[in-house]
């Protein structure tokens, strides 16, 4: 129970700091509509769907990587993050708190997005939201990890989509295939286990990266 | 409760700290001295488990639990109000009767008043003292203070003496200063860095 506790306090201080901060969300909110809307008018009218789901899944990933690039900006200022390693907690709990807020701040943005691209583009089934649900956590649960990473280093606004966008593909595919493939349900299976292998491994390393 | 021998911490080509030894009893007070650019910093991160050695051997004999670890930076989120950031620290201590030894330390270092204000609106002073309350929440063995009089004011400068007199052969207190008189009284060793 402590651990939940842990965690639970941890992903609720992010929730706060960002209500109050504002720095993530409505740049994400911003981010993903406009490239909507970019699209939108720079692609000719009888663009078939199944581009328009990959433009989708271009303003997703980027999106996300707007947050991810904000995501321990919280810990840096003011070295937070040392105290935090410090606590007696359980290290993997400091990630799964930042990946819960990051996951739900970009659930809000696309609460805002997926509408958007329905109404500019094509119409998004059940499977297809099921898979964007799915790519979020992949997204959210590798990012976290390796926004921790990249907020170690000097360069880390060109680190982190150096380390992001390689690991993203199978999302990507596992995304676009459950939105445009007949068979759907196989790339749901595909991304969730994508999420499973990927929540252990980070949860895992995340001591690593964080202790020297 | 401190045994290091021959530290030595490099960062790049040049050593930071080289072939630093000491030892810290139960219940005594080590004053690091330096210059700038001596490495105090390094040694106390070293200390607090932070940050490896890369060369000599370090023990530290209690765990992270029991440790207080003042840094140079405050270790506090800037969005967050006083109270919200020492209850953070409390829950992940498991410090009980939270709330109550909050309201405490809040008290003891005249910063009830805003406790509901954020961090960001406190001036630099203001941001030391939430520091030391934080570092001082749960119950630690070992107290880790990197130049814990640097920002305060007179008053509170006068108020972290009296606390530190307090805390002196019933916490041992690795700490570092650019005014050794100023702890003398309670000095139980010294190291001085080149």
């Amino acid at each position: 129970m402590s651990y939940v506790s842990d965690v639970t306090a941890l992903a609720s201080k992010d929730l706060k700091v960002e209500l109050r901060a504002r720095d993530t969300l409505p740049a994400m909110l911003l981010f993903v509509l406009s490239t909507l809307v970019v699209f939108r008018f720079a692609l000719p009218s009888d663009t078939q769907d199944d581009a328009a789901y990959g433009l989708l899944w271009v303003a997703i990933v980027f999106t996300a990587l707007l947050g991810l690039s904000r995501a321990w900006v919280p810990e840096q200022e003011h070295g937070v993050l040392d105290a935090l390693v410090l606590a007696p907690c359980d290290r993997s709990a400091i990630w799964l708190g930042k990946t819960l807020a990051t996951l739900l701040f970009l659930l809000a943005a696309q609460v805002v997005a997926l509408p958007a691209f329905a109404l500019f583009f094509a119409p998004l089934d059940a499977t297809a939201i099921a898979g964007v649900l799915l790519a979020d956590i992949g997204i959210c649960v590798v990012g976290s990890l390796l926004a921790a990473m990249a907020a170690a280093s000097r360069a880390r606004e060109l680190l982190l989509p150096l380390l992001v966008l390689p690991l993203s593909i199978p999302l990507v595919i596992g995304g676009v295939g459950a939105a445009v493939s007949a068979d759907g349900e196989r790339f749901l299976l595909f991304l969730a286990l994508y999420d499973a292998v990927f929540a252990v491994l980070s949860w895992a390393s995340f001591e690593y990266v964080v202790t020297e | 409760m401190i045994r290091a021998r021959a530290i030595e911490k490099r960062f790049g080509r040049g050593p930071v700290l080289r072939d630093v030894s000491f030892d810290v009893e139960r219940g005594g007070t080590l004053v690091v001295t330096g210059p700038n650019g001596s490495g105090k910093t390094t040694l106390m991160r070293i200390v607090a488990g932070l940050v490896a050695p890369s060369r000599g051997n370090l023990e530290v004999g209690v765990d992270r639990s029991k440790l207080g670890f003042l840094s140079h930076e405050p270790l506090v989120y800037r969005e967050l109000t006083a109270v919200e950031n020492l209850d953070l620290f409390g829950r992940l201590y498991r410090v009980p009767e939270r709330r109550e030894r909050i309201g405490m330390l809040l008290e003891r270092f005249g910063l009830w008043e805003v406790r509901n204000e954020r961090v960001s609106t406190y001036s630099r002073g203001m941001t030391q003292r939430l520091a030391l309350c934080r570092t001082l929440l749960h119950e630690s063995e070992l107290l880790v203070l990197d130049e814990p009089f640097s920002a305060l004011d007179e008053a509170g400068a006068a108020l972290l003496d009296r606390e530190l007199e307090e805390l002196v052969g019933k916490r041992t207190l690795v700490l570092t200063t650019h005014d050794p008189a100023r702890v003398e009284r309670y000095t139980t060793s010294k190291l001085a860095l080149a």
